[in-house]
Protein backbone atom coordinates (compact mmCIF):
# COMPACT_ATOMS: atom_id res chain seq x y z
CA UNK A 1 0.00 0.00 0.00
CA UNK A 2 1.17 3.47 -0.81
CA UNK A 3 0.77 6.04 1.90
CA UNK A 4 2.65 9.29 1.38
CA UNK A 5 0.88 11.07 4.22
CA UNK A 6 3.25 12.09 7.01
CA UNK A 7 2.02 13.00 10.46
CA UNK A 8 4.69 15.59 11.07
CA UNK A 9 6.78 18.04 9.09
CA UNK A 10 9.97 16.55 10.56
CA UNK A 11 9.04 13.06 9.37
CA UNK A 12 8.09 14.39 5.94
CA UNK A 13 11.34 16.28 5.47
CA UNK A 14 13.47 13.45 6.83
CA UNK A 15 17.22 13.61 6.43
CA UNK A 16 18.68 16.45 4.37
CA UNK A 17 22.39 16.32 3.59
CA UNK A 18 24.59 19.37 3.96
CA UNK A 19 25.23 20.90 0.55
CA UNK A 20 21.86 19.85 -0.89
CA UNK A 21 19.97 21.87 -3.48
CA UNK A 22 16.50 22.70 -2.14
CA UNK A 23 13.78 24.00 -4.46
CA UNK A 24 11.28 26.11 -2.51
CA UNK A 25 7.97 27.05 -4.12
CA UNK A 26 6.34 30.44 -3.87
CA UNK A 27 6.12 33.86 -5.50
CA UNK A 28 6.28 36.60 -2.92
CA UNK A 29 4.47 35.07 0.02
CA UNK A 30 1.94 33.14 -2.12
CA UNK A 31 2.82 29.45 -2.14
CA UNK A 32 5.75 29.75 0.27
CA UNK A 33 5.72 26.58 2.41
CA UNK A 34 6.65 28.32 5.65
CA UNK A 35 6.01 25.24 7.81
CA UNK A 36 8.39 23.15 5.69
CA UNK A 37 11.05 25.86 5.76
CA UNK A 38 10.72 25.92 9.55
CA UNK A 39 11.18 22.15 9.40
CA UNK A 40 14.36 22.59 7.37
CA UNK A 41 15.59 25.09 9.95
CA UNK A 42 14.88 22.56 12.72
CA UNK A 43 16.55 19.78 10.71
CA UNK A 44 19.62 21.98 10.45
CA UNK A 45 21.24 21.10 7.09
CA UNK A 46 23.82 23.68 6.06
CA UNK A 47 25.70 24.84 2.95
CA UNK A 48 22.44 24.60 1.04
CA UNK A 49 21.74 25.95 -2.42
CA UNK A 50 18.26 27.41 -2.24
CA UNK A 51 16.14 27.96 -5.34
CA UNK A 52 13.18 30.33 -4.96
CA UNK A 53 11.81 33.18 -7.06
CA UNK A 54 12.52 35.70 -4.31
CA UNK A 55 14.74 35.94 -1.25
CA UNK A 56 12.41 35.92 1.70
CA UNK A 57 10.20 38.50 3.37
CA UNK A 58 10.60 40.04 6.79
CA UNK A 59 12.12 37.65 9.32
CA UNK A 60 9.99 34.56 8.73
CA UNK A 61 10.24 31.46 6.55
CA UNK A 62 12.91 31.73 3.86
CA UNK A 63 14.32 34.93 5.41
CA UNK A 64 14.77 33.07 8.71
CA UNK A 65 16.49 30.17 6.93
CA UNK A 66 18.92 32.64 5.33
CA UNK A 67 19.40 34.48 8.62
CA UNK A 68 20.22 31.13 10.22
CA UNK A 69 23.11 30.89 7.73
CA UNK A 70 22.03 27.52 6.36
CA UNK A 71 22.36 28.63 2.74
CA UNK A 72 25.58 29.05 0.79
CA UNK A 73 23.91 30.13 -2.42
CA UNK A 74 20.58 31.46 -3.62
CA UNK A 75 19.29 31.00 -7.18
CA UNK A 76 16.44 33.41 -7.89
CA UNK A 77 15.02 36.07 -10.21
CA UNK A 78 13.94 38.86 -7.88
CA UNK A 79 15.73 39.01 -4.52
CA UNK A 80 15.23 42.74 -3.95
CA UNK A 81 11.90 43.34 -2.30
CA UNK A 82 10.48 45.92 0.03
CA UNK A 83 11.05 43.60 2.99
CA UNK A 84 14.09 41.49 1.95
CA UNK A 85 16.23 42.96 4.74
CA UNK A 86 17.86 39.64 5.66
CA UNK A 87 18.95 38.84 2.10
CA UNK A 88 20.12 42.40 1.46
CA UNK A 89 22.49 42.35 4.45
CA UNK A 90 23.90 38.88 3.68
CA UNK A 91 24.41 39.73 0.01
CA UNK A 92 26.06 43.08 0.69
CA UNK A 93 28.43 41.48 3.21
CA UNK A 94 29.18 38.68 0.72
CA UNK A 95 27.93 35.98 3.07
CA UNK A 96 25.55 34.59 0.46
CA UNK A 97 26.25 33.82 -3.19
CA UNK A 98 23.57 34.90 -5.68
CA UNK A 99 22.81 33.45 -9.11
CA UNK A 100 20.33 35.82 -10.74
CA UNK A 101 18.19 34.49 -13.58
CA UNK A 102 15.36 35.87 -15.66
CA UNK A 103 12.23 34.41 -14.11
CA UNK A 104 11.20 32.40 -17.17
CA UNK A 105 14.68 30.90 -17.48
CA UNK A 106 14.54 29.99 -13.79
CA UNK A 107 11.22 28.21 -14.17
CA UNK A 108 12.16 26.55 -17.48
CA UNK A 109 15.49 25.32 -16.08
CA UNK A 110 13.57 23.70 -13.23
CA UNK A 111 11.01 22.27 -15.67
CA UNK A 112 13.83 20.95 -17.88
CA UNK A 113 15.27 19.06 -14.91
CA UNK A 114 11.92 17.41 -14.28
CA UNK A 115 11.37 16.66 -17.95
CA UNK A 116 14.74 15.07 -18.64
CA UNK A 117 15.95 17.82 -20.96
CA UNK A 118 19.74 18.15 -21.21
CA UNK A 119 19.75 21.87 -21.96
CA UNK A 120 17.67 24.29 -24.01
CA UNK A 121 18.05 27.45 -26.08
CA UNK A 122 16.01 30.43 -24.89
CA UNK A 123 15.72 33.92 -26.41
CA UNK A 124 15.36 35.43 -22.95
CA UNK A 125 18.48 37.26 -21.83
CA UNK A 126 20.22 37.12 -25.21
CA UNK A 127 22.43 40.17 -25.65
CA UNK A 128 22.20 41.10 -21.94
CA UNK A 129 24.44 40.74 -18.88
CA UNK A 130 22.39 37.70 -17.86
CA UNK A 131 23.69 35.81 -20.89
CA UNK A 132 26.79 35.50 -18.70
CA UNK A 133 27.05 33.04 -15.82
CA UNK A 134 27.56 34.11 -12.20
CA UNK A 135 31.33 34.28 -12.81
CA UNK A 136 30.83 36.60 -15.79
CA UNK A 137 31.66 33.98 -18.43
CA UNK A 138 29.53 34.08 -21.54
CA UNK A 139 27.02 31.25 -21.81
CA UNK A 140 26.84 29.42 -25.12
CA UNK A 141 24.65 31.15 -27.66
CA UNK A 142 23.32 30.26 -31.06
CA UNK A 143 21.45 32.11 -33.78
CA UNK A 144 18.51 30.02 -34.96
CA UNK A 145 16.45 31.27 -37.91
CA UNK A 146 17.91 34.72 -37.44
CA UNK A 147 17.14 34.99 -33.74
CA UNK A 148 19.66 34.83 -30.89
CA UNK A 149 19.31 32.24 -28.11
CA UNK A 150 21.19 31.42 -24.90
CA UNK A 151 21.91 27.84 -23.82
CA UNK A 152 20.55 27.14 -20.34
CA UNK A 153 21.00 23.97 -18.28
CA UNK A 154 18.51 22.28 -15.96
CA UNK A 155 18.35 22.97 -12.23
CA UNK A 156 17.93 19.69 -10.36
CA UNK A 157 16.84 19.62 -6.74
CA UNK A 158 17.73 17.12 -4.06
CA UNK A 159 14.58 18.22 -2.26
CA UNK A 160 11.55 20.30 -3.24
CA UNK A 161 9.35 21.97 -0.61
CA UNK A 162 6.00 23.15 -1.94
CA UNK A 163 2.63 24.34 -0.69
CA UNK A 164 -0.52 22.75 -2.10
CA UNK A 165 -4.20 22.72 -1.15
CA UNK A 166 -5.68 19.22 -1.34
CA UNK A 167 -3.70 15.99 -1.25
CA UNK A 168 -4.38 12.27 -1.03
CA UNK A 169 -2.28 9.32 0.09
CA UNK A 170 -0.95 8.75 -3.43
CA UNK A 171 0.41 12.31 -3.42
CA UNK A 172 -2.02 13.79 -5.94
CA UNK A 173 -2.26 17.54 -5.41
CA UNK A 174 -4.34 20.60 -6.17
CA UNK A 175 -3.29 24.16 -5.43
CA UNK A 176 -4.93 27.36 -4.28
CA UNK A 177 -5.24 30.29 -6.72
CA UNK A 178 -1.93 31.92 -7.74
CA UNK A 179 -0.13 30.13 -4.90
CA UNK A 180 0.33 27.34 -7.48
CA UNK A 181 3.18 29.23 -9.23
CA UNK A 182 6.39 27.14 -9.05
CA UNK A 183 4.88 24.15 -7.18
CA UNK A 184 4.09 21.83 -10.11
CA UNK A 185 7.44 22.33 -11.87
CA UNK A 186 9.51 22.07 -8.70
CA UNK A 187 7.66 18.88 -7.72
CA UNK A 188 8.94 17.27 -10.94
CA UNK A 189 12.52 18.45 -10.59
CA UNK A 190 13.66 17.07 -7.23
CA UNK A 191 14.68 13.64 -6.00
CA UNK A 192 12.24 14.09 -3.14
CA UNK A 193 9.23 16.41 -3.00
CA UNK A 194 7.40 17.32 0.18
CA UNK A 195 4.08 19.15 -0.08
CA UNK A 196 1.96 20.73 2.62
CA UNK A 197 -1.79 20.58 2.10
CA UNK A 198 -4.69 22.12 3.94
CA UNK A 199 -6.82 19.04 3.54
CA UNK A 200 -6.06 15.33 3.13
CA UNK A 201 -8.77 13.58 1.15
CA UNK A 202 -9.49 9.97 0.23
CA UNK A 203 -8.32 8.55 -3.09
CA UNK A 204 -10.81 9.50 -5.78
CA UNK A 205 -12.13 12.52 -3.94
CA UNK A 206 -10.10 14.86 -6.11
CA UNK A 207 -11.71 14.80 -9.53
CA UNK A 208 -9.02 13.24 -11.75
CA UNK A 209 -9.70 16.02 -14.26
CA UNK A 210 -8.66 18.52 -11.58
CA UNK A 211 -5.45 16.96 -10.28
CA UNK A 212 -2.67 19.44 -11.05
CA UNK A 213 0.33 17.47 -9.79
CA UNK A 214 -0.03 13.69 -10.12
CA UNK A 215 1.35 11.77 -7.17
CA UNK A 216 4.28 10.35 -9.14
CA UNK A 217 6.05 13.67 -8.50
CA UNK A 218 5.34 13.76 -4.76
CA UNK A 219 7.16 11.88 -2.00
CA UNK A 220 5.45 13.10 1.15
CA UNK A 221 2.29 15.02 1.99
CA UNK A 222 1.79 16.69 5.35
CA UNK A 223 -1.33 18.46 6.52
CA UNK A 224 -1.06 21.94 8.00
CA UNK A 225 -3.72 24.20 9.47
CA UNK A 226 -4.93 26.79 6.96
CA UNK A 227 -4.08 30.35 7.77
CA UNK A 228 -4.45 33.22 5.31
CA UNK A 229 -1.28 34.10 3.41
CA UNK A 230 0.26 37.34 4.71
CA UNK A 231 1.20 40.27 2.52
CA UNK A 232 4.88 40.48 1.62
CA UNK A 233 7.30 41.96 -0.89
CA UNK A 234 4.85 44.47 -2.29
CA UNK A 235 6.44 46.59 -5.02
CA UNK A 236 5.75 50.31 -5.23
CA UNK A 237 3.12 51.24 -7.76
CA UNK A 238 1.96 47.68 -8.27
CA UNK A 239 -1.56 48.19 -7.06
CA UNK A 240 -4.24 47.86 -9.67
CA UNK A 241 -6.59 50.81 -10.00
CA UNK A 242 -6.21 53.16 -7.07
CA UNK A 243 -2.65 53.05 -5.83
CA UNK A 244 -2.25 52.35 -2.15
CA UNK A 245 0.93 54.11 -1.05
CA UNK A 246 0.21 53.50 2.62
CA UNK A 247 1.17 49.84 2.25
CA UNK A 248 4.62 50.84 1.07
CA UNK A 249 4.86 53.37 3.85
CA UNK A 250 4.31 50.44 6.22
CA UNK A 251 7.02 48.46 4.48
CA UNK A 252 9.30 51.41 5.02
CA UNK A 253 10.99 51.61 1.65
CA UNK A 254 10.27 51.15 -1.99
CA UNK A 255 11.53 49.07 -4.85
CA UNK A 256 12.50 51.02 -7.92
CA UNK A 257 9.86 51.38 -10.56
CA UNK A 258 11.68 51.83 -13.87
CA UNK A 259 9.09 54.43 -14.80
CA UNK A 260 10.42 56.57 -11.97
CA UNK A 261 14.04 56.43 -13.08
CA UNK A 262 16.57 59.17 -12.38
CA UNK B 1 10.07 78.96 -27.57
CA UNK B 2 7.46 76.27 -27.82
CA UNK B 3 4.37 76.52 -25.69
CA UNK B 4 3.16 73.04 -24.80
CA UNK B 5 1.70 71.11 -21.90
CA UNK B 6 2.98 67.67 -20.95
CA UNK B 7 0.59 64.75 -20.82
CA UNK B 8 -0.12 63.56 -17.30
CA UNK B 9 0.55 59.94 -16.32
CA UNK B 10 -3.17 59.37 -16.62
CA UNK B 11 -3.25 60.89 -20.09
CA UNK B 12 -0.40 58.64 -21.23
CA UNK B 13 -2.18 55.63 -19.71
CA UNK B 14 -5.37 56.66 -21.55
CA UNK B 15 -3.39 57.09 -24.77
CA UNK B 16 -1.98 53.56 -24.47
CA UNK B 17 -5.34 52.08 -23.54
CA UNK B 18 -6.84 53.58 -26.71
CA UNK B 19 -4.38 51.50 -28.80
CA UNK B 20 -5.29 48.19 -27.13
CA UNK B 21 -7.72 46.22 -29.23
CA UNK B 22 -10.76 44.14 -28.39
CA UNK B 23 -9.77 40.60 -27.50
CA UNK B 24 -6.11 41.41 -26.75
CA UNK B 25 -4.12 39.40 -24.23
CA UNK B 26 -2.05 41.98 -22.36
CA UNK B 27 0.57 42.07 -19.63
CA UNK B 28 0.96 45.38 -17.80
CA UNK B 29 4.31 45.82 -16.07
CA UNK B 30 4.80 46.93 -12.50
CA UNK B 31 4.65 50.68 -11.91
CA UNK B 32 3.21 53.21 -14.35
CA UNK B 33 1.89 50.59 -16.83
CA UNK B 34 -0.48 49.30 -14.15
CA UNK B 35 -2.43 52.56 -14.64
CA UNK B 36 -3.39 51.51 -18.18
CA UNK B 37 -5.92 49.05 -16.77
CA UNK B 38 -7.94 51.97 -15.42
CA UNK B 39 -8.54 53.38 -18.90
CA UNK B 40 -9.37 50.29 -20.96
CA UNK B 41 -12.54 51.15 -22.89
CA UNK B 42 -15.64 49.59 -21.36
CA UNK B 43 -16.91 48.38 -24.72
CA UNK B 44 -14.00 46.02 -25.39
CA UNK B 45 -12.77 42.86 -23.64
CA UNK B 46 -9.09 42.73 -22.78
CA UNK B 47 -7.63 39.77 -20.89
CA UNK B 48 -4.87 40.72 -18.47
CA UNK B 49 -2.05 38.25 -17.81
CA UNK B 50 0.06 38.15 -14.67
CA UNK B 51 3.41 36.35 -14.77
CA UNK B 52 2.67 34.41 -11.60
CA UNK B 53 0.06 32.32 -13.35
CA UNK B 54 -3.11 34.34 -13.95
CA UNK B 55 -5.18 35.12 -17.04
CA UNK B 56 -8.28 37.24 -16.60
CA UNK B 57 -6.84 39.30 -13.77
CA UNK B 58 -9.41 41.71 -12.37
CA UNK B 59 -9.20 44.90 -10.31
CA UNK B 60 -8.15 45.17 -6.71
CA UNK B 61 -10.44 43.52 -4.19
CA UNK B 62 -12.87 45.33 -1.92
CA UNK B 63 -11.24 46.36 1.37
CA UNK B 64 -11.24 43.36 3.70
CA UNK B 65 -11.45 40.87 0.81
CA UNK B 66 -7.72 40.77 0.05
CA UNK B 67 -6.40 37.24 -0.55
CA UNK B 68 -2.60 37.11 -0.73
CA UNK B 69 -2.75 33.83 -2.64
CA UNK B 70 -4.18 35.96 -5.47
CA UNK B 71 -1.62 38.67 -6.19
CA UNK B 72 -0.14 40.36 -9.23
CA UNK B 73 3.52 40.53 -10.30
CA UNK B 74 4.09 43.35 -7.82
CA UNK B 75 2.71 41.17 -5.00
CA UNK B 76 -0.39 43.37 -4.59
CA UNK B 77 -3.77 41.67 -4.11
CA UNK B 78 -6.00 41.40 -7.18
CA UNK B 79 -9.16 39.54 -8.21
CA UNK B 80 -10.01 37.02 -10.91
CA UNK B 81 -12.69 37.75 -13.49
CA UNK B 82 -15.25 35.12 -14.47
CA UNK B 83 -13.53 33.06 -17.15
CA UNK B 84 -10.11 33.64 -15.62
CA UNK B 85 -7.61 30.84 -15.13
CA UNK B 86 -4.67 29.85 -12.95
CA UNK B 87 -1.64 27.93 -14.28
CA UNK B 88 1.88 27.16 -13.14
CA UNK B 89 4.95 29.29 -13.73
CA UNK B 90 6.41 27.41 -16.68
CA UNK B 91 3.09 27.61 -18.52
CA UNK B 92 2.87 31.30 -17.69
CA UNK B 93 6.32 32.01 -19.07
CA UNK B 94 5.64 29.81 -22.10
CA UNK B 95 2.73 32.18 -22.82
CA UNK B 96 5.16 35.09 -22.61
CA UNK B 97 8.18 33.61 -24.38
CA UNK B 98 6.10 31.75 -26.92
CA UNK B 99 4.57 34.91 -28.35
CA UNK B 100 1.06 34.26 -27.08
CA UNK B 101 0.62 37.68 -25.47
CA UNK B 102 -0.41 40.38 -27.92
CA UNK B 103 0.96 43.33 -25.98
CA UNK B 104 3.06 44.02 -22.94
CA UNK B 105 3.53 47.49 -21.52
CA UNK B 106 6.70 48.07 -19.50
CA UNK B 107 8.39 50.93 -17.70
CA UNK B 108 11.94 51.80 -18.73
CA UNK B 109 15.11 53.58 -17.66
CA UNK B 110 16.18 53.93 -21.30
CA UNK B 111 15.06 52.85 -24.76
CA UNK B 112 17.28 53.08 -27.84
CA UNK B 113 15.98 54.45 -31.12
CA UNK B 114 16.13 50.92 -32.55
CA UNK B 115 14.17 49.44 -29.63
CA UNK B 116 16.79 48.15 -27.20
CA UNK B 117 15.29 48.22 -23.71
CA UNK B 118 16.99 48.94 -20.37
CA UNK B 119 14.60 48.60 -17.46
CA UNK B 120 15.97 46.14 -14.90
CA UNK B 121 19.12 47.67 -13.49
CA UNK B 122 20.86 51.01 -13.30
CA UNK B 123 24.13 49.13 -13.07
CA UNK B 124 25.11 50.72 -9.76
CA UNK B 125 27.71 48.52 -8.09
CA UNK B 126 26.07 48.55 -4.65
CA UNK B 127 22.56 47.92 -5.96
CA UNK B 128 20.98 44.55 -5.37
CA UNK B 129 20.20 43.10 -8.78
CA UNK B 130 16.70 41.84 -9.51
CA UNK B 131 15.27 41.06 -12.93
CA UNK B 132 12.04 39.14 -12.43
CA UNK B 133 10.07 38.55 -15.63
CA UNK B 134 11.19 41.70 -17.49
CA UNK B 135 13.51 39.95 -19.95
CA UNK B 136 10.98 37.25 -20.78
CA UNK B 137 8.23 39.79 -21.41
CA UNK B 138 10.42 42.12 -23.44
CA UNK B 139 11.40 39.47 -25.98
CA UNK B 140 8.28 37.34 -25.85
CA UNK B 141 5.21 39.49 -26.40
CA UNK B 142 4.04 40.17 -29.95
CA UNK B 143 4.43 43.88 -29.22
CA UNK B 144 6.43 45.41 -26.40
CA UNK B 145 5.41 48.95 -25.59
CA UNK B 146 7.14 51.26 -23.15
CA UNK B 147 5.45 53.86 -20.94
CA UNK B 148 7.77 56.47 -19.45
CA UNK B 149 8.55 60.15 -19.13
CA UNK B 150 10.59 61.29 -22.14
CA UNK B 151 13.12 63.15 -20.00
CA UNK B 152 14.85 62.39 -16.74
CA UNK B 153 14.43 64.77 -13.83
CA UNK B 154 17.67 66.37 -15.02
CA UNK B 155 16.22 66.89 -18.49
CA UNK B 156 18.14 64.17 -20.31
CA UNK B 157 16.35 62.12 -22.92
CA UNK B 158 15.54 58.55 -21.91
CA UNK B 159 15.34 57.71 -25.60
CA UNK B 160 18.98 57.34 -26.64
CA UNK B 161 21.09 56.20 -29.56
CA UNK B 162 22.54 53.42 -27.40
CA UNK B 163 21.53 52.44 -23.85
CA UNK B 164 24.12 53.13 -21.15
CA UNK B 165 22.19 51.06 -18.58
CA UNK B 166 22.31 47.23 -18.71
CA UNK B 167 20.02 45.85 -21.40
CA UNK B 168 16.81 43.94 -20.79
CA UNK B 169 16.42 42.98 -24.44
CA UNK B 170 17.77 43.86 -27.87
CA UNK B 171 15.56 45.56 -30.50
CA UNK B 172 12.42 44.44 -28.69
CA UNK B 173 10.49 47.71 -28.15
CA UNK B 174 7.97 48.58 -30.86
CA UNK B 175 6.52 51.76 -29.37
CA UNK B 176 7.35 54.30 -26.69
CA UNK B 177 4.54 56.31 -25.11
CA UNK B 178 5.80 59.37 -23.27
CA UNK B 179 4.48 62.56 -21.72
CA UNK B 180 5.58 64.57 -24.77
CA UNK B 181 5.23 62.26 -27.76
CA UNK B 182 4.63 58.72 -28.95
CA UNK B 183 7.26 57.00 -31.08
CA UNK B 184 7.83 53.83 -33.07
CA UNK B 185 11.25 52.23 -32.70
CA UNK B 186 12.40 50.80 -36.03
CA UNK B 187 15.66 49.34 -37.38
CA UNK B 188 16.16 52.72 -39.07
CA UNK B 189 15.48 54.69 -35.87
CA UNK B 190 12.66 56.73 -34.37
CA UNK B 191 9.41 57.44 -36.16
CA UNK B 192 6.99 59.93 -34.64
CA UNK B 193 3.43 58.76 -34.05
CA UNK B 194 2.07 61.81 -32.21
CA UNK B 195 3.19 64.70 -30.01
CA UNK B 196 1.60 67.18 -27.65
CA UNK B 197 0.15 70.31 -29.23
CA UNK B 198 2.53 73.25 -29.35
CA UNK B 199 5.70 71.16 -29.38
CA UNK B 200 7.46 71.64 -32.70
CA UNK B 201 9.19 68.76 -34.46
CA UNK B 202 12.49 70.63 -34.25
CA UNK B 203 12.06 71.19 -30.51
CA UNK B 204 11.27 67.51 -29.98
CA UNK B 205 14.37 66.46 -31.92
CA UNK B 206 16.40 68.85 -29.82
CA UNK B 207 15.03 67.37 -26.58
CA UNK B 208 15.68 63.80 -27.72
CA UNK B 209 18.96 64.62 -29.44
CA UNK B 210 18.19 62.26 -32.30
CA UNK B 211 16.68 62.52 -35.75
CA UNK B 212 13.01 61.64 -35.73
CA UNK B 213 11.22 60.66 -38.92
CA UNK B 214 7.87 62.43 -39.22
CA UNK B 215 4.85 60.19 -39.10
CA UNK B 216 3.44 59.33 -42.49
CA UNK B 217 0.03 60.99 -42.66
CA UNK B 218 -2.80 58.52 -42.84
CA UNK B 219 -4.44 58.91 -46.23
CA UNK B 220 -8.21 58.52 -46.19
CA UNK B 221 -9.61 57.67 -49.57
Amino acid sequence: MINKISDTVAEAIGDVQDGSTVLIGGFGTAGIPDELIDGLIAQGARELTIVNNNAGNGYVGLARLLQNRQARKLICSFPRQADSWVFDELYRSKKLELELLPQGNLSERIRAAGAGIGAFYTPTGYGTDLANDALGHAKETRVINGRGYVLEYPIHGDLALIKAELGDRWGNLTYRKAARNFGPVMAMAAKRTVATVHQVVALGEIDPEHIITPGIHVSKVVKIIYSPTQSGGVVTGSFPNDLLPQVNAVNGRSVTDPGEAA
Amino acid sequence: MSDYIKRSREDVARRIASDIFDGAYVNLGIGQPTLVANYLPADIEVILHSENGILGMGPKPEPGCEDYDLINAGKAPVTLLAGGAYFHHSDSFAMMRGGHLDICVLGAFQVSATGDLANWSTGESDAIPAVGGAMDLAVGAQQTWVMMDLLTKKGQSKIVSSCSYPLTGVACVKRVYTDLATFSCTPAGLVLIDKVPGLSHAMLEQLVGLAIVKATPVVHR
